[in-house]
């Protein structure tokens, strides 16, 4: 099955560039400015979109992300707005993938079924869910590949290739290369070694290639788009939202508009990278 | 194997570190191979000889183990019933159980060559713990401890920084221990080549909860060949105290193919299980994921993760241990529960009465006990685990009584 998430892949290499992902969290600072950002990213030019489903104890999220989940569950995040949240999306786009972003125990608590009929219906194309490594894949991964959803695996420098089989064997759609050991938002990659993993991880598999954690700047992204098919953006983009609410935490006018400027800067890192590279 | 073996409910867990369908490994990717590492050096550790042989030295002349059974005379009259032995843990050097599982697991981080520990602490004991043994083999240690726990447990905060650990203050969530736990795992993930994390209960990604166990279990083979040499035969019932549930997992383990030994766990009801406020995992919450296993949580609607409230920040965590959670649905122990309340008298009435100004932790426990033992029969024999020590709660207990210092 050809899913939105490979005719995109699928597009980008046929274009020669590398794709631009973007992470937000559903619901930070609120629903309605979540939902302006996500409707004006495909046109700010993040080619996917990663959307996050908040929870309480992200484990594997640094300071930025941590906050903006705080922010989002402050103002009414949950599961069923989420999916809502795409469910709106898809009204005006219907090639931009979606994927969720998040922990496994909304989901279990939902009820993995129930969550998944609900994430086909709304639109949704994959799921990135943390702390589910392959050992557990009959948890979510294996339900969600009969539901016709990408399941999309984290990769990162402790993964070693005896492993790597094993993280790649249910992965679909593309690859997530978690560029550092750690948090996200924290330490950047230096771009030397991206390229010498990503390479490794081609060496294993034929799907596409992103690598996310500690890019924060137009250079950075194009740096890794240089050495991958996509470059994931999250923590930056989330603190320029954050820097958009007032000393009483309202949201200032005209708030995504400038972050979607931001996103645009980034987006033209991304996509000029090969342009630049090849000068 | 046998067939007693093959029904024995002491062979948990399977493979995939579960307990019926508790436990398991829900980590991100970055851990897995470390959990992996951990499991295959734990389960190397447990079968050579003189990694036993270390822990029992030191166990016998640095902890000082064992630690008495002693039969509370005073509480036994005063409560009419079952005659009732407490397992004097607190006796322990650093005052609590908690010694047990870190002198385990420090010996098997350098065993592993890691050179640098981690820890979360709640009420401080796991915390006091792990830094007294890195001082004593000479490791780095950093504690994350929760802003509103650093508060309430002052003194543990001072002994951690004078047995030379770094206290890493926790502000995010409620500054509580599930906070602290987060963080901890932030540091581990960020810290894969050099860092050892040595959890305090028997909690987190397989094989932390059954290794944990484990070591915890001296508490209760003690108690068996104790109780054995006192009275002849097997204690009719367990009663110990649950947040994360190490103390009592380690009392409980060694009876689970005794049918005749009543077990029971006794979670923090806080202000009341109907007021919301409260550590109960299991009588007031529902199966749930967090912290790298499946297991009771306290979480709203949308999967949440709520947070408890406890009198003992020992037993604020808002889940418990995989193999309680097992342990419970297949109805091998009970589950009940004590208020603040009812743990702040049971603090009073055992000092005043044994001259064992015990832990607000383990006063849940006993405050369960001053309930059950006035049914029970004079010749029944139950032990409660006296697991660890009240110096550190007097002046939190000083607030509660309005009395100031």
């Amino acid at each position: 099955m050809t899913t939105r998430l490979d005719k995109r892949f699928a597009r980008l290499k046929a274009e020669a560039r590398a794709g631009f992902i973007t992470f937000i969290t559903a619901g930070d600072p609120d629903f309605d400015t979540t939902l302006a950002i996500l409707k004006g990213l495909p046109g700010a030019g993040a080619d996917v979109i990663e959307l996050g489903m908040p929870f309480t104890d992200p484990m594997a999220d640094g300071p930025a992300i941590q906050a903006s989940t705080q922010r989002a569950l402050r103002s009414g995040a949950s599961m069923m707005k989420t999916l809502e949240l795409v469910r709106r999306f898809r009204t005006g786009d219907s090639d931009t993938p979606i994927v969720l972003m998040g922990y496994y125990n909304p989901i279990y608590h939902m009820g993995v079924d129930l969550f998944l009929s609900r994430a086909v219906e709304a639109g949704v194309d994959g799921l990135i869910v943390v702390d589910l490594p392959p050992e557990e894949d009959d948890e979510l991964c294996e339900p969600a590949m009969r539901a016709g959803l990408n399941f999309i695996r984290l990769a990162t420098p402790t993964t070693d290739d005896r492993r790597l089989p094993a993280v790649l064997a249910n992965t679909s759609g593309f690859v997530y290369y978690v560029s550092i050991n750690g948090i996200t938002g924290s330490a950047s990659p230096e771009a030397r070694n991206v390229a010498a993993a990503v390479a490794r991880i081609k060496r294993h598999t034929s799907l596409p290639v992103a690598v996310g954690f500690g890019i924060r700047t137009p250079e950075q992204a194009a740096e890794i788009a240089r050495n991958a098919d996509g470059a994931v953006v999250g923590s930056a983009i989330v603190d320029a939202i954050a820097a958009e609410l007032d000393a009483q935490g309202r949201v200032k006018s005209g708030a995504a508009e400038r972050v979607l400027a931001f996103v645009r800067q980034l987006a033209d890192g991304v996509h000029g990278a090969r342009a630049t590279a090849a000068e | 194997m046998s067939a007693s073996q093959a029904n024995s409910l002491r062979n948990g867990p399977d493979e995939r570190g579960r307990f019926g369908i508790f436990g398991g490994r829900f980590v991100a990717e970055t851990l897995m191979p470390l959990v992996l590492d951990l499991d295959k050096a734990y389960t190397a550790a447990k079968n050579d000889p003189a990694f036993q042989a270390q822990i029992d030295f030191m166990q016998r002349n640095y902890v000082g183990r064992p630690s008495p059974l002693y039969l509370a005379e005073r509480l036994t009259e005063k409560f009419g019933g079952a005659k009732i032995y407490m397992k004097r843990d607190e006796l322990n050097h650093t005052g609590s159980h908690k010694i047990n599982n870190c002198l385990g697991q420090i010996l098997l981080a350098m065993r592993m060559g890691k050179t640098r520990i981690i820890a979360e602490t709640g009420a401080g004991q796991h915390g006091v713990a792990t830094a007294t043994v890195c001082a004593r083999f000479g490791l780095p240690c950093v504690v994350y401890m929760g802003t509103t726990d650093i508060e309430r447990q002052k003194p543990n905060v001072f002994r951690m920084k004078l047995l030379g650990a770094e206290v890493v203050p926790v502000t995010s969530g409620t500054g509580t221990l599930k906070d602290a736990m987060n963080e901890a795992l932030r540091d581990w993930v960020t810290n894969v080549d050099n860092t050892y994390y040595l959890i305090g209960t028997v909690a987190g990604p397989h094989p932390y909860p059954a290794m944990v166990r484990d070591f915890q279990s001296v508490i209760g083979n003690e108690t068996k060949s104790q109780m054995q040499e006192r009275e002849g035969r097997l204690p009719d019932s367990l009663v110990a105290c649950i947040g994360g549930g190490s103390n009592a997992m380690g009392l409980f383990h060694p009876f689970l193919d005794d049918p005749s030994v009543k077990i029971y766990g006794v979670e923090a009801a806080g202000k009341g299980i109907e007021t919301g406020e409260h550590c109960a995992s299991l009588k007031g919450g529902s199966a749930g994921v967090l912290h790298g296993n499946r297991t009771y949580l306290l979480q709203d609607d949308d999967g949440q993760i709520k947070d408890g409230h406890s009198i003992s920040a020992g037993l604020d965590y808002p889940g418990i241990g995989p193999e309680h959670a097992w342990l419970h649905e297949t109805g091998r122990a009970e589950y009940v529960s004590a208020t603040d309340k009812e743990a702040l008298e049971a603090f009073q009435l055992c000092s005043r009465l044994e001259g064992i100004i015990p832990a607000l932790e383990p006063s849940h426990a006993l405050a369960f006990v001053s309930k059950l033992a006035p049914t029970l029969p004079k010749n029944h024999l139950l032990v409660m685990n006296m697991c660890g020590r009240g110096d550190k709660d007097v002046f939190a207990v000083a607030d509660h009584l309005g009395v100031t210092l």
